[in-house]
């Protein structure tokens, strides 16, 4: 009896905070699907997930500190594109420093503006009719906030951008083969930008679903990396956004699991040691990618700036 | 239907004229006020060498590239085209000499690729294949609209953009190379398609460098040479003697008697070699060969027919997994590249920028790539002796005709032939007993691939083995005093010079079983 309510919270959380991952790794994909390699997800999400707490902090409006995120991931989105596709730059590097960058602005406004770490309202949970008093079910899938089905609404939206229209297919192109997209008169360039600004935005949303829906508070380094993570969803994922929701499921079920690891301790009568369950979602991260193998979906051009040259 | 429509119901171009183009790159005038001009139904050959500007104008008409200079008329209006896009409205099309397909898209999907779609922003996927379809039955271009790039031969691979362009509306159509990775009977294909193409009221330009195509397919030929239209010339008055003449500037031979040699023993022989390739397939099936002193044994096939795995194997640079090679009645097998050196080989590699030579270190640098630690160029197996170096290099630069602006240059500066003429002076000068020449002359100006070839008849007189591996099968049939050809890994076939001929060797290269 224990263990099922155990079982059930667990895949509760487990959704919940799959949610954060979601965001991040399915704007990745549309960025490195077009061949841009954005490392510095996590610290644009520190950003959003600042500028959502902080809207959010001073008027208690929910939609304006989403706005705020969005915006906010987008324009460090736009940077980013500006830096790796119009300045041609070396992504890994220039993703590490749009990382530190966010990084150290976000803890640098927080300490200007609130100083100590205060918690706020956030997204509430939302009842549904019926299906939130299903019993076990109810509880697991139909009593979580708004952000929670937004993010998961993303997965086929996503899926079907990619795969059924026209800039899906644009963005499949210029990955693959950046040469024969420009040949075929698609801007290489414009297509980058439009994916790496989106998923700024997404990462945005990613720190905004953080600091406003399920933790409620800001602190220095919110994220603790999750936006890396997030980036090698992408990969474990294949570039395929419902392998990369399964990823992001996996890894938020490590999480969940972590955080109830005294009640599990407990239930079980074992002792773990704690820094094992901090280590968890690392080492699994690192052994799925073992694993994760090349496929026909890695984008060939991934990382590599484009100009027409001569050939 | 109306006269000025073709058979896809686009507008016909009667006339395009280009008109005193200059294109300047850094350092070079790459095209230098060339007129060209090309009507409906008509095919206009370009001529030229690597470099004399041929795709550098025609990247200019279909947009890639603007000009610092000149006009360019369509049906008599002048226009400017800024991008592929803009070309592609006024009906010009452009088959790339590197297809401009995404290989892990399908027919339909690379067709749909920048089109707008009858359902907005949706995939229209189910009309574009109809479409497909249709043009495939009027040209009799055969292709599946669902079946991904990567599983189709490079033929198909080039009827798809051929389509691409028809369904875009190409009027014109700019082919650049498109023989060059083609087998004999997929070039009579191609043939039949352009004639077809051109009896419709289209307008062809035929980009080539190979005299004999050139002259089979087109009405009129333009030669270019560094960036200047030297000749132009109705096909049925143009011989390929003055052709290669016009493109090179000199007189060219374009056959070789080859002095009749006794063979000696065989100084290469391989028995029952099996490798794998980088794609994890059988690269090599059992591959049996004997290459004597005196000799030179030409390996023809379509490109990735395991003439790569077949080369590297013999050069000691991709392991085997069964069977046995012997270098002068040596053992190697399974040697490293250094050991088969040291039994008297000498390698010309196939991909000469990533393994002939280092890119960025200078040509005397690269001319003791091999030997840096022997004498004369080391003292004590340590310390570079480079006065010594500098002495042959400058040696080899001379004999060989290397041009360059000293031995200190960046051997990326030069050109594809002088880099191979470094290539080669470095094997040569090892005195080999065996020698692969892996595609010696792919990328080469006539005039220097004149030159490799020469210095190769001389290694044959010399006695030495020559294994001559190369997709070209005029070079083949120019050198070989045996032709073997490998299909999917094996040998399929072999003839003396005298029996081998176009036809019977295309054939084989396509993988049917021929009896000589």
């Amino acid at each position: 009896m224990i263990t099922d309510i155990l079982k059930a919270s667990v895949a509760a959380s487990a959704i919940r905070l799959a949610t954060p991952y979601i965001f991040a790794s399915l704007g990745e994909t549309f960025g490195q699907r077009s061949g841009v390699l954005n490392l510095g997800v996590d610290g644009i999400m520190l950003l959003g997930a600042f500028a959502a707490y902080y809207a959010v902090f001073e008027t208690g409006n929910l939609l304006l500190g989403v706005l705020a995120a969005l915006i906010v991931g987008m324009l460090l989105g736009l940077a980013m594109a500006f830096i790796s596709v119009t300045l041609q730059a070396e992504q890994g590097i220039s993703g590490i420093g749009l990382y530190l960058f966010g990084l150290g602005l976000s803890e640098l406004l927080f300490q200007k503006t609130v100083v100590t770490p205060t918690p706020i309202d956030g997204f509430p949970r939302v009842n549904l009719p019926i299906l939130t008093d299903l019993p076990v079910l109810g509880e697991i899938f139909f009593h979580h906030n708004l952000l929670v089905y937004v993010a998961f609404a993303l997965v086929p939206i996503s899926a079907f951008v990619l795969n059924r229209t026209t800039f899906g297919l644009q963005i499949r192109a210029v990955g693959q083969n950046p040469e024969a997209a420009d040949a075929m008169g698609i801007s290489v360039a414009r297509v980058r930008y439009m994916t790496v600004t989106l998923g700024g935005g997404f990462a945005g949303l990613a720190g905004a679903s953080l600091s406003i829906a399920l933790l409620n508070i800001f602190q220095s380094n919110l994220t603790s990396g999750q936006g890396f993570i997030a980036v090698a969803l992408v990969y474990f994922g294949a570039w395929r956004p419902y392998w990369v929701m399964g990823g992001a499921l996996l890894f938020s079920t490590v999480n969940a699991l972590q955080l109830q690891v005294k009640t599990i301790e407990n239930a079980l009568g074992i002792n773990v040691p704690s820094e094992f369950a901090v280590m968890a979602p690392y080492v699994v991260t690192i052994i799925t990618l073992i694993f994760a193998s090349k496929r026909v979906e890695q984008p060939t051009a991934l990382t590599k700036p484009f100009e027409r040259g001569e050939s | 239907m109306p006269e000025n429509l073709l058979p896809t119901g686009h507008r016909r171009i009667e006339q395009m004229r280009m008109q005193g183009i200059v294109k300047k790159f850094p350092g070079v005038l790459a095209v230098d006020h060339v007129d060209f001009d090309v009507k409906a139904g008509e095919i206009h050959a370009l001529l030229g060498e690597n470099g004399a500007g041929k795709s550098t104008l025609m990247k200019i008409l279909y947009g890639l590239y603007h000009p610092e200079e000149g006009h360019i008329y369509l049906n008599d209006q002048s226009v400017v085209i800024r991008s592929p896009n803009h070309a592609i409205q006024h009906g010009i099309g452009m088959i790339h000499q590197h297809f401009m397909l995404v290989p892990s898209l399908t027919v339909a999907e690379n067709v749909a690729l920048g089109l707008k779609s009858s359902r907005g922003l949706i995939l229209d996927l189910e009309v574009v294949s109809k479409r497909i379809r249709e043009l495939s039955e009027i040209y009799g271009l055969q292709v599946n609209p669902n079946s991904p790039i990567w599983q189709l031969a490079v033929g198909e691979q080039q009827r798809v953009e051929i389509l691409r362009a028809l369904y875009r509306g190409a009027a014109l159509l700019i082919l650049d190379e498109p023989t060059a990775v083609l087998t004999p009977q997929e070039v009579d294909d191609l043939f039949r398609i352009l004639n077809q193409m051109t009896a419709d009221g289209h307008a062809l330009i035929f980009i080539s460098h190979k005299l004999h195509e050139v002259l089979a397919i087109s009405h009129r030929i333009t030669v270019l040479r560094d960036g200047k239209r030297v000749y132009s010339i109705p096909a049925e008055s143009a011989t390929k003697e003055m052709l290669a003449q016009m493109m090179v500037g000199r007189p060219v031979v374009l056959r070789y008697d080859l002095p009749p040699i006794e063979p000696g023993p065989a100084l290469l022989r391989l028995e029952g070699v099996c490798a794998t390739s980088d794609r994890g397939d059988e690269g090599l099936k059992n591959v049996s060969l004997n290459v004597h002193a005196g000799e030179i044994v030409g390996v023809a096939g379509v490109s990735g027919n395991g003439q790569r795995e077949l080369a590297q194997v013999i050069a000691g640079m991709r392991s085997i997994t069964a069977g046995k090679i012997w270098l002068n009645n040596d053992d190697v097998t399974s040697h490293s590249p250094a050991a088969m050196n040291q039994h008297g080989l000498s390698h010309i590699p196939e991909a000469r920028m990533t393994d002939g030579v280092i890119k960025n270190f200078t040509v005397a640098e690269n001319f003791v790539l091999q030997n840096h630690g022997r004498k004369p160029y080391a003292w004590g197996g340590l310390f570079m002796n480079f006065r010594s170096i500098t002495r042959q290099c400058k040696t080899a630069i001379k004999d060989y005709e290397i041009k360059t602006p000293s031995h200190e240059t960046p051997i990326k500066s030069l050109s594809g032939g002088n880099i191979q003429k470094l290539v080669l002076a470095r094997e040569l000068s090892r005195q080999p007993r065996v020698l692969i020449a892996a595609q010696p002359t792919r990328g080469v100006d006539i005039g220097a691939s004149e030159y490799i070839h020469h210095r190769l008849l001389e290694e044959r007189t010399k006695g030495t083995a020559i294994l001559l591996i190369s997709e070209d099968l005029d070079e083949i049939l120019a050198l070989s005093d045996r032709i073997v050809v490998m299909y999917e890994g094996a040998i399929v076939g072999a003839v003396k010079r005298d029996a081998a001929d176009v036809r019977t060797l295309g054939l084989m290269m396509a993988g049917s079983k021929v009896t000589v």
